[in-house]
């Protein structure tokens, strides 16, 4: 008997398909994972079970019927519920009364009943919560679990947990695997979408992979490994052409050493150390959240440095502005290239002095026209099609929209090119410009970092490969051992870890 | 069932002329709008309308009136868009006012150095003293994420406070009775533009700080990073841009406008500060700065709207006894409308009829 049957699920967001007909299934009181690395679609797909989205084709059955889900409000009527990583609960109220959010055709509250039916259920699965508690002062592990109790409030019989651990300590998660456990045996049945390879093992029934929008493959927990998991989750196919030269490498370019840095009292860089040389590509990789976007950061100067060094060309970086590390030579693709790479509202023309508006002007004037044949050039340089230099850069799609960064931070001779992500979220025409571009710039002399979590990309373009896990760099994989690097990148040090430390 | 659909943004000219067709026709709606109530009291619009129009434009004086209603509103709001475009919102503009009478006015009465000199000391102790008293909250905002509006509310009241306090001490004028000072030395006044009028060569610095404004924002480095900060502050930080002097910076200037607007009040109309001086020009800026979406080109026209308006509507109230109450009504429908027009700009409403049986059938 399945609870959940999806047949065929396809969505496409412009160009890109985040599901490319994948079948999923669930049965009745079973606890199953989902699996992919990040971008591999697991959330496309949950929401398209909840009802976020719509998919583009496939169809979808609950309980053996056929049904059609346009709205959350449609999945919770289904039995279906959904505990999103960023909880939605409101902190001044009590328990029972975030339960009642959303509730209709109940005018009158009853909340001594509410509390009461909650009691029972905590009861029942064992998730201990205090229905008159203020959200506020719980911990986060109870927050999920008052999350959960809520979903089963709604009389929701499927379960949806998106990355339940991300935010837990361990024995909060421990606790979390308890009550689900209880919950599957009370016949519940729960999906778990997650990266962490420890933990499908430790509380799943079956496993499902997602890689790059397809199904990878669906199999029985009991009897898998991590190391044949992470290959799945992995995998390795060539999708592009693109020829990696060897290259002559210089001096160099990017010494880290022993580097921590502590964000929301969070210490997300423990000790990191790294070196890039002139010439080479080092690709970092690694599961989403293990620090990649706080490396880049501290080496720019937008994140404060708490202990360890930062040289660039050996001149002491740590601690100095953003601007004057810029100035040393160093360009910045960010992961969040809307929110951080570009100006929206301006035109391509202006978006492409961002750094350089002083070489613009006259008098104090800026000169229009060198403006715009510095745009007609840039655009014809990097095929970046619009209908003309003054269109906002909103409009353009996402590739055209990378290119207008990847032309304006090329522009200005980088010694060392910091590329966070590059591709993310591009079809695949995009992305192989973008690798091309890198590896052009490689090919000039430039030390690039590349930090991603898309393997391919790593695979394609790294001269070395390193992997960060939990702040620090755990190790290196020599040529393409995908089982060494699945492994890494689930936090498991292997024998010849300790290459590491170059 | 009603629903709003986003339009497609429009670029370049063809955006300017939607917005400005939407803005006028907003504008002419409040008019009609207003006008049913003038109806509804028993007087003609159109006539009304005409007192107004006549009122505010009629003879060399009544423009003359005008544009010097004008001056100060258009000082206060174009500092408003300078801080706007860094992504500040200058509330504050009726205490840095305030602020800059003050300081004018005791550079005015106890500094004789000459009449040049005087009023260019006067004028930069008032823009200094503006500038200080937006500096404060913006300095609080960049760095540390205090609200700025707030901050800035709060010190409108001080200022006011202030001003009654020394008014009624150090400032009040030995020889009279009234909480007020002395009048400023004749040498000091600054000369009218046209001769039997109060207009003065202070509303002709006003225009060319707008288009100065002009320039700077849309034409210069600076301007660039102002709005770049503005447009997206991560971005601008990622581009090394000290973002937090950026802000703190154009409040400044953005609070200098403000104060050089009160200098001029007391140097070209007042010529002494008394109680009740300020006649709300900080607080009418607000939206006047964003019926003119924050660039300064179309400030001019906003701000010429609102003194119209308000000048106008005193006209009409003499001349068909529409009661004053109702041309608040106007100008507040003028307000609401505008900035209500920015909206459609941007979506569009369409009737869809409901399908029956929807609902029913997601559940089938």
């Amino acid at each position: 008997m399945y609870s959940v049957e999806m047949k065929g699920i396809t969505k496409r967001f412009g160009p890109f398909c985040a599901n490319d007909h994948v079948d999923f299934s669930l049965k009745k009181g079973e606890i199953h994972a989902l699996l992919g690395e990040n971008g591999a679609g697991k959330t496309t797909l949950m929401n398209i079970l909840y009802g976020i989205y719509g998919c583009d084709e496939g169809s979808v059955r609950v309980n053996g019927q056929p049904v059609e889900i346009r709205s959350p409000g449609d999945a919770i009527a289904h039995g279906i519920g959904m505990v999103h990583q960023h909880f939605m609960l409101v902190n001044n109220f009590t328990v029972a009364q975030n339960m009642l959010l959303g509730i209709k055709d109940r005018f009158w509250t009853n909340l001594s009943q509410v509390e009461g039916e909650l009691a029972a259920l905590s009861e029942k699965y064992k998730l201990i919560i205090d229905p008159k508690a203020k959200v506020s002062a719980l911990s986060v592990g109870e927050q999920e679990r008052v999350e959960i109790v809520k979903a089963l409030y709604r009389k929701a019989d499927i379960l949806i947990l998106d990355e339940p651990t991300a935010v837990l300590t361990p024995q909060e998660t421990e606790d979390l695997f308890d009550s689900l456990r209880s919950l599957a045996q009370g016949g519940i049945s729960i999906i778990i979408i997650t990266h962490k390879l420890e933990e499908v093992l430790a509380v799943t029934d079956r496993v499902t992979v997602l890689r790059r929008g397809k199904l990878a493959g669906t199999v029985q927990t009991a009897g898998v490994t991590q190391a044949q998991l992470a290959q799945m989750m992995v995998g390795h196919e060539v999708l592009l052409d693109i020829q990696r030269q060897e290259n002559q490498i210089g001096g160099v370019v990017l010494e880290v050493k022993n580097l921590h840095c502590t964000v929301d009292g969070v210490e997300k860089l423990q000790g990191l150390s790294l070196r890039v040389r002139a010439g080479e590509v080092l690709g970092i990789a690694g599961v989403d959240g293990n620090g990649q976007r706080e490396l880049a950061r501290a080496i720019v100067g937008l994140l404060p440095v708490q202990k360890g060094s930062i040289q660039i060309n050996g001149r002491d970086c740590a601690g100095r502005s953003v601007r004057a590390i810029l100035d040393e030579g160093v360009s910045y693709i960010p992961e969040d290239r809307i929110k951080d790479g570009l100006l929206g509202e301006f035109s391509i023309e202006d978006n492409l002095i961002l750094q350089t508006t002083g070489a613009f002007t006259r008098k104090g004037i800026f000169s229009r026209r060198s403006i715009r044949d510095n745009a007609r050039r840039l655009m014809e340089g990097y095929d970046i099609r619009a209908s003309s230099s003054t269109q906002p850069v909103k409009l353009l799609s996402g590739g055209n929209q990378q290119k207008v960064i990847f032309a304006r931070e090329l522009e200005r001779k980088p010694k060392l090119l910091i590329a966070t992500q590059p591709t993310r979220g591009l079809d695949i025409g995009a992305v192989e410009y973008m690798w091309t571009c890198i590896e052009r710039a490689k090919a000039q002399g430039v030390a690039v970092l590349l930090i991603s979590t898309e393997l391919e990309e790593i695979l394609t373009l790294s001269d070395r490969i390193e992997v960060i896990y939990e702040g620090a760099i755990l190790g290196g994989v020599d040529g393409r051992d995908m089982d060494r690097l699945g492994l890494l990148m689930a936090g498991v040090r292997t024998e010849e870890g300790d290459h590491a430390e170059t | 069932m009603l629903k709003l659909e986003k339009r497609a943004a429009l670029a370049g000219r063809a955006g300017v002329i939607r917005s400005a067709g939407a803005m006028l026709a907003a504008i002419l709606l409040a008019f009609l709008i207003a006008g049913l109530f003038i109806a509804a009291i028993g007087v003609s619009p159109l006539e009304a309308y005409g007192a107004l129009f006549k009122g505010a434009f009629g003879s060399t004086y009544r423009l003359s009136e005008t544009l010097l209603r004008m001056t100060p509103l258009l000082l206060i709001s174009l500092g408003i868009a300078i801080g706007y475009r860094t992504g500040m919102f200058n509330m504050g503009g009726e205490g840095q006012f305030i602020m800059g009478m003050i300081a004018g006015t005791v550079v005015y009465l106890y500094v004789p150095a000459g009449p040049v000199l005087t009023t260019a000391l006067a004028m930069l102790a008032a823009m200094a003293a503006g500038a200080v008293y937006c500096g404060f909250p913006a300095t609080m905002k960049a760095k540390f994420g205090v609200s700025e509006s707030i901050i800035n509310i709060m010190l409108n009241y001080v200022a006011a406070l202030w001003l009654s306090r020394l008014l009624n001490s150090v400032l009040k004028d030995p020889n009279g009775t009234l909480p007020q000072t002395a009048m400023i030395d004749k040498s000091l006044y600054i000369p009218t533009l046209i001769q039997g009028t109060r207009l003065h060569w202070g509303f002709a610095g006003a225009v060319a700080l707008a288009a100065a404004a002009y320039v700077v924002l849309f034409h210069t480095a600076l301007g660039y990073k102002f709005r770049a900060t503005g447009s997206n502050i991560h971005a601008a930080r990622y581009a090394g841009y000290d973002v937090v002097k950026l802000q703190i910076l154009a409040m400044a200037i953005s609070g200098a406008l403000a104060g050089l607007a009160g200098c001029l009040e007391i140097g070209a109309v007042q010529h002494r500060l008394m109680e009740g001086i300020s006649a709300n020009y900080g607080w009418d800026a607000i939206p006047v700065a964003l019926i003119g979406r924050q660039n300064p080109l179309l400030i001019l026209l906003s701000a010429l709207l609102f003194a119209a308006l308000k000048v106008g509507s005193n006209a009409m109230q003499t001349a068909c006894s529409v009661p004053n109450n109702l041309s608040s009504v106007l100008q507040g429908m003028v307000v609401l409308f505008a900035l209500g027009s920015s909206f459609f700009v941007r979506y569009r409403i369409r009737y869809i009829k409901p399908k029956r049986g929807e609902g029913e059938a997601a559940h089938g």
